[in-house]
């Protein structure tokens, strides 16, 4: 078992090391991501008209290339994890600005006036009642932007060796060691995976108000066996 | 009291929703605001929690501006229902209902067992407390609505067309509530609707407004049925105010005839006097007096009378309490012409013919007419500036 793990020496760390590493490079962005989006997604819901700018200037950013980011950050900030993790988290707000705004923007209108009506004041209402309300929908956005970010992790492996899992693959293509590839693989697939399941574990726990999609299936089948009957 | 003085709402672009309104909302009343869509009353309703601010007049609460205090200070002393409830979708019924409790600093344990005790008074099940909003059903939400309104016992009521996105059941279930709570808490209730049945159902006053946010009349219901001020009014009020006027008159005076009353068990001679009342049909009821149908008093024979064979009575009034809109129904429903007036019991009080119902409703409008002239007689210029703001 411990051999299927083993790895090349100038990689310099353990298989479960590069995975903490990946998971690391890949959620650190995500999260710097999420704060920026935030205030990013506040300022267009509240001007309406900056929306489409901001939409327009996160998909640009979106459509650089990797490789065309990280040679422009190598003169700033070096061969370094943070040459890797800064386009990752520039390109989480092409999705995450747009589902905090769908998302709150989908708070319906009578919740929002009995809000105001209450008595709560705006940064109140924003805190205790839209983002809340907007937490399915930004997890949503996380998912996506967390398992896009732990595949893109991989292409840092082109600037000195700063791609965790996607070192693998270039020693398993070096050494010509199809083992080290598939370890490269597997694992990145893996990893997404679980990340996504983490999220929507995060989702279940956080939202107990919502109609259960289990609860519904329960449901169909009991009318189903009531219309058999 | 809320006052409303030459209120006007201009919006930038120049629409005008509400026009120089003036208002007197009396204290622990229903006042409702009615009018077709675009009247304003909506608007209305927001400028006096300040949802909406007025461009151009005052709103005075107890005599105070209501610009004097903090916006959010006036709203938590108004409680809000909106049209579909407006529930925190991510709060249980409980939080839902402790919100403003909470706001006001109430302590978490103070707030909840308020909120079980507000449960109970709208009719809601303790064990809903834990459920979310989705797992309510539309009246239920409309009932965590009101509870919610009324947590902080705010001693104003705004409300928005709250029953309007519920079936005509629930809704009438939720009018009745709605009436019975305000006759335990003597709440001082803004009521908006499009409906101009629930606005004469719900009002003290109605106010009702037309297009382009004038007032066209504010009057106790009745009265609006009675004496509509203008075309705009009478044509908003429908085809049937007559009949709907008659819910205004109470059946107390009608003469409730208790001679052609049988038994089911009715002995021969028990059948033979009755039928002296020479009435065309006699009222047969079960042991206990519920009316069972009627038959034509020689089809009756005793010891043979079978519940399956009577003519149907369509639906009984409750005598005294219900109005001369209800018997007039009841004898219009029945296929013989006469209503049946039972007790809160449900036991047969008497029979009433559709002519009686007539006549007293005839004497009813002379008696109201006689009424309001004795009361314009000392002062002309009050009815006129009653009917005609």
């Amino acid at each position: 078992m411990s051999e299927l793990f083993d790895l090349p020496s100038d990689l310099q760390n353990s298989y479960f090391g590069l995975v903490a590493l990946h998971l690391r490079e890949a959620l650190i962005p995500v999260l710097v991501g999420l704060l920026v989006a935030l205030p990013v997604a506040q300022l267009c819901v509240r001007l309406r008209w900056l929306y489409a700018p901001v939409l327009w200037v996160t998909t640009v950013l979106y459509a650089i290339p990797s490789l065309a980011f990280f040679v422009i950050l190598i003169d700033y900030t070096g061969l370094s994890e943070l040459t890797v993790m800064i386009p990752l988290a520039v390109y989480s707000l092409v999705v995450l600005v747009p589902a905090i705004v769908d998302g709150v923007r989908s708070v319906p209108q009578e919740t929002l006036a009995a809000a105001t009506a209450m008595g709560f004041g705006p940064v109140r209402r924003y805190v205790q009642v839209q983002l809340p309300i907007a937490a399915p929908a930004i997890i949503a956005g996380l998912r996506v932007a967390s398992v896009s970010s732990v595949s893109l992790v991989s292409v840092g492996m082109l600037i000195g060796n700063e791609g965790a899992l996607g070192n693998l693959l270039n020693s398993g293509l070096t050494y010509n060691q199809p083992r080290l590839i598939w370890l490269s693989v597997v694992g990145t697939a893996v990893l997404a995976l679980l990340v996504d399941a983490a999220l929507i574990g995060l989702r279940v726990l956080l939202t107990p108000w919502m109609p259960r999609a289990t609860r519904k299936n329960d449901a169909r089948t009991l009318a189903v066996k009531e219309a058999a009957r | 009291m809320i006052r409303i003085d030459s209120v006007t709402k201009r919006y930038p672009d120049g629409t005008v929703a509400v026009d120089r309104l003036s208002l007197e909302i009396p204290d622990r009343s229903i006042t409702v605001l009615v009018g077709p869509s675009g009247c304003g009353k909506t608007t209305t309703l927001r400028m006096i929690n300040r949802m909406v601010e007025p461009s151009e007049g005052t709103i005075l609460i107890d005599g105070v501006d209501s610009r004097q205090q903090p916006v959010n200070t006036l709203r938590r002393s108004m409680g809000y229902v909106i049209q579909n409830a407006g529930l925190f979708q991510h709060r249980t019924i409980l939080d839902n209902i402790a919100t403003v409790p909470r706001m006001l600093g109430w302590g978490k344990e103070k707030s909840r067992s308020r909120a079980r005790e507000l449960m109970e008074r709208v009719g809601l099940d303790a064990t809903l407390a834990k459920r979310y909003p989705y797992q309510l059903s539309g009246g239920q939400q409309q009932r965590v609505g009101v509870a919610r309104a009324l947590a902080a016992d705010p001693p104003v009521l705004l409300m928005d067309e709250p029953f309007s996105a519920v079936d005509p059941v629930v809704r009438k279930g939720l009018q009745d509530e709605l009436l019975r709570i305000q006759e335990e808490l003597g709440k001082t209730i803004v009521f908006v609707t499009h409906d101009i049945d629930e606005a004469v159902k719900l009002g003290t006053m109605v106010a009702v407004m037309r297009t382009g946010g004038k007032l066209a009349q504010f009057a106790p219901p009745a009265e609006l049925l009675s004496r509509p001020a203008d075309a705009f009014v009478e044509d908003f009020l429908g085809a049937d105010r007559g009949i709907r006027r008659l819910s205004f008159f109470p059946s107390a005076g009608l003469d409730l005839l208790t001679a052609p009353i049988v038994a089911v068990d009715a002995t021969a001679e028990q059948i033979t006097a009755a039928g002296a009342a020479d009435t065309p049909y006699l009222l047969v009821t079960d042991a206990d007096g519920r009316p069972l149908g009627w038959s034509e008093p020689r089809d009756l024979t005793a010891g043979e009378i079978t519940a399956d064979r009577l003519l149907p009575y369509g639906r009984p009034f409750v005598a005294v309490t219900d109005s001369l809109r209800a018997a007039l129904d009841c004898a219009v429903l029945s296929p013989t012409g006469w209503a049946v007036a039972v007790d809160t019991s449900g036991r047969a009080t008497g029979v009433v013919p559709q002519q009686a119902i007539g006549e007293a409703i005839r004497g009813a409008h002379a008696q109201t007419a006689a009424d309001e002239a004795r009361d314009a007689e000392p002062d002309e210029d009050g009815k006129a500036q009653k009917v005609a703001p």
